[in-house]
């Protein structure tokens, strides 16, 4: 990796997401020299993590294709894997990064035939699904990832499990003297699109996340309809791995509220409106939906989608923040608790399953980064003219869907290229 | 309808968002509800309420002046904290509760029969009139006959042993029957409170058409 070219000229991207993607395919398209990095062993970011995506329910694998030939296609745009930035210091027009690598124990040979995987006998709670199941010491983080190319996880090095992965790799391919490489880059511009994470919803005391096995959040269920996910594509009660027909979903689990994210994350309406619509294509006219909610925020076109939804007779929508969860220990329910705000009637409501519509927080703490750069009071990069060559792209900047992530994200290229055509 | 009361009216009509801001402890944070359920569903009291905290900052902005102010809902509130613990918004719940209560009862408006108005006020005389210390026999007392000799003789004797026990522990004095002990200066403690009554009555009265 120390190979690696940049001058003052190249436009830094930080997050392989479908903002960091797209950011760094629109500059490098323009012929721009761009170098896209992410901290994981794969790009693709959390859409990847999805089954299907709103408004048009289609598949982001098929999106992901795309970007994936756009990348292979351009010779000018270089992905690292495996990277965290860990300083930037300089100014516009001259940033010098400081980047540490993360060892894969994987080189270039590899033909992701699979055999290390097989040989090796860890596990480990699989990131990918978050944590529903698990997976090899040896692997691939999934079957679309890009690079294309296996993973030794770094707590098998030293044991057996290590030397088993390297005696059945006929390609000589994994290397377990790789170790962790600090590198620095001089590049013009610099643009975070490090994106969000799911808000920790064991911190919710009152729905139970950590306490009944039957209230999951909304990333859990998107990787519960994967066909080739944790739970082979069924909707499936943690407690008894019961198919679960009658679901509630919660809004706004963790956002617009001051004990947890104040802000709302805009996106959490409609992608409930969407999941409806698993229950229904799982389940037909047995899968009920009961959206409990505070009011539904389905900005402009995604509302035909709410529309749809509301027409559909399975889909119950109930006004009210729920106030807390219990469980119905005989049958594992658990049983929503609150009242509503059309009429002020009390209910007890038991469902199969809970999913709660978890917020969004930005992925990373950019003040503990020790990096020079605004952040809003909700942890997302301002746009502010202080922070120079600096500039967010996509759930960096806020709590955005994939289309308005996209947006902003070219918009963050076009900011970039302006920076690096001002030097000389 | 007393005269502070009927002049309120006037001057309020529609505007019960507006007095309550004025007037009520906390009060101008009854905008801020967003009608979120919360509190509602979370308070212990609840299914006993006629109208949970939700609806009542409903109804004040809806200008229901006599069914907020006369409504016994609020004097049920055991200042449990759970609602302001959950509240979305952080509204003072609780202290917005204690103050329309607080509100109705000075205004007169607080309902006749409920336990708990009825209890403030003995143990508020009790105070006073006891030289700024509560005298717990007496106000133990006056709660046995709240509702008649009868049910008082009735309740004594069933609280028989507990009484004994307190005595044995040296818990109660029988002796505080006869006047019982007041703080140092208890003269100077009424005036502060008979200033401060006066102060407040001055405030109320500003809003006095
Ligand atoms: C349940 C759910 C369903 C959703 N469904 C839809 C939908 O149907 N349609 C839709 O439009 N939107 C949907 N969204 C929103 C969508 O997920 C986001 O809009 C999208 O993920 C934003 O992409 P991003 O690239 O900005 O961020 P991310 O997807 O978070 O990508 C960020 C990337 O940066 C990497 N990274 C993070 N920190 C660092 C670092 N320090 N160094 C290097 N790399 C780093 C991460 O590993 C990741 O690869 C949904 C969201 C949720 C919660
Ligand atoms: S590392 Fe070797 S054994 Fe493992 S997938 Fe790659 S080529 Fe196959
Ligand atoms: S988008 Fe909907 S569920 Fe998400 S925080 Fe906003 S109002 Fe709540
Ligand atoms: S919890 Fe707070 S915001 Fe929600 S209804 Fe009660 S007072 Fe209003
Ligand atoms: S403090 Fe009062 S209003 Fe709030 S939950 Fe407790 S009893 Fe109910």
């Amino acid at each position: 990796m120390t190979d690696v070219v940049a001058t003052n000229q190249t436009i830094l991207v930080v997050g392989g997401g479908i903002s960091g993607m797209t950011a760094a395919l629109e500059a490098a398209e323009c012929g721009k020299d761009v170098i896209l990095l992410e901290k994981n062993p794969s790009i693709g970011g959390r859409v990847a993590q999805l089954y299907k995506y709103f408004p048009k329910l289609c598949y982001p694998t098929c999106g992901m294709e795309i970007n994936l030939r756009r990348i292979k296609a351009n010779p000018k745009l270089r992905v690292i894997t495996l990277a965290e930035v860990t300083k930037v210091t300089g100014d516009a027009g001259n940033y010098t990064v400081d980047i540490t690598l993360q060892p894969r124990y994987v080189n270039n040979n590899c033909t992701a035939c699979g055999a290390c995987s097989e040989a090796v006998e860890a596990q480990f709670a699989n990131e990918y699904n978050y944590g529903l199941n698990q997976r090899k010491g040896a692997y691939l983080p999934f079957y679309m990832a890009y690079p294309q190319r296996y993973v030794v996880d770094p707590r098998i090095i030293g044991t057996a499990d290590a030397e088993k992965a390297k005696s059945a790799c006929k390609y000589d391919a994994i290397d377990l003297n790789m170790s962790t490489q600090n590198i620095q880059l001089t590049v013009g511009a610099v643009i975070w699109a490090t994106g969000w994470k799911p808000f920790d919803a064991n911190k919710i005391q009152p729905y139970g996340y950590d306490r009944i096995p039957n209230v999951i959040t909304s990333v859990e269920l998107e990787r519960m309809m994967d066909p080739l996910g944790p739970t082979d594509g069924k909707i499936l009660r943690p407690s008894d791995q019961k198919e679960a027909k009658n679901i509630a979903f919660i809004q706004c689990a963790g956002s617009r509220d001051r004990n947890y994210l104040k802000h709302c994350s805009r996106m959490c309406c409609t992608a409930t409106l969407k999941q409806t619509t698993y229950v229904r294509e799982r389940y037909g006219d047995a899968g009920k939906s009961s959206v409990y909610y505070i009011d539904i925020r389905a900005i402009d076109r995604f509302d035909d989608l709410y529309q749809k939804v509301k027409a559909d007779p399975n889909v119950t929508f109930i006004k009210s923040k729920v106030a807390n969860i219990t469980l119905d220990k005989a049958t594992g329910n658990p049983i929503l608790n609150g009242v509503d705000t059309e009429g002020y009637h009390r209910y007890n409501n038991p469902h199969d399953l809970v999913v709660l519509a978890i917020g969004m927080e930005p992925s990373v703490d950019f003040s503990r980064l020790g990096i020079d750069i605004k952040v809003n009071e909700h942890g997302f990069i301002e746009a502010d003219p202080s922070n120079g060559g600096l500039f967010a792209a996509g759930c960096a900047s806020d709590a955005l869907d994939v289309n308005r992530a996209v947006q902003h994200a070219t918009a963050s290229a076009l900011r970039a290229i302006q920076v690096v055509n001002q030097v000389s | 309808m007393s005269q502070l009361n009927a002049t309120k009216v006037e001057k309020y009509r529609n505007h019960f968002l507006r007095e309550v801001e004025a007037n009520v402890e906390e009060g101008h944070w009854v905008k801020m509800c967003m009608q979120c359920g919360v509190c509602s569903g979370s308070c212990p009291l609840g299914p006993y309420w006629e109208h949970p905290p939700q609806e009542i900052f409903m109804m004040i902005r809806a200008g229901k002046r006599e069914e907020v102010l006369k409504s016994s809902s609020m004097w049920f509130c055991t200042s449990c904290y759970n609602c302001i613990a959950r509240c979305p918004r952080e509204l003072p719940i609780t202290h917005i509760m204690h103050g329309l209560a607080h509100y109705a009862k000075r205004l007169g408006l607080a309902p006749q029969n409920q336990a708990t108005p009825k209890f403030a006020q003995y143990f508020w005389d009790n105070l006073y009139n006891g030289g700024g210390r509560v005298n717990e026999l007496k106000l133990g007392l006056s709660l046995y006959f709240m509702n008649g000799l009868v049910e008082g003789i009735k309740t004594a004797l069933k609280m028989r042993k507990i009484g004994q026990g307190m005595y044995f522990s040296k818990r109660m004095n029988p002796f505080e029957i006869f006047g019982g002990h007041s703080c140092k200066d208890s003269q100077g403690l009424k005036a502060a409170l008979n200033k401060a009554r006066e102060i407040e009555e001055a405030k109320a009265a500003q809003f006095k058409g």
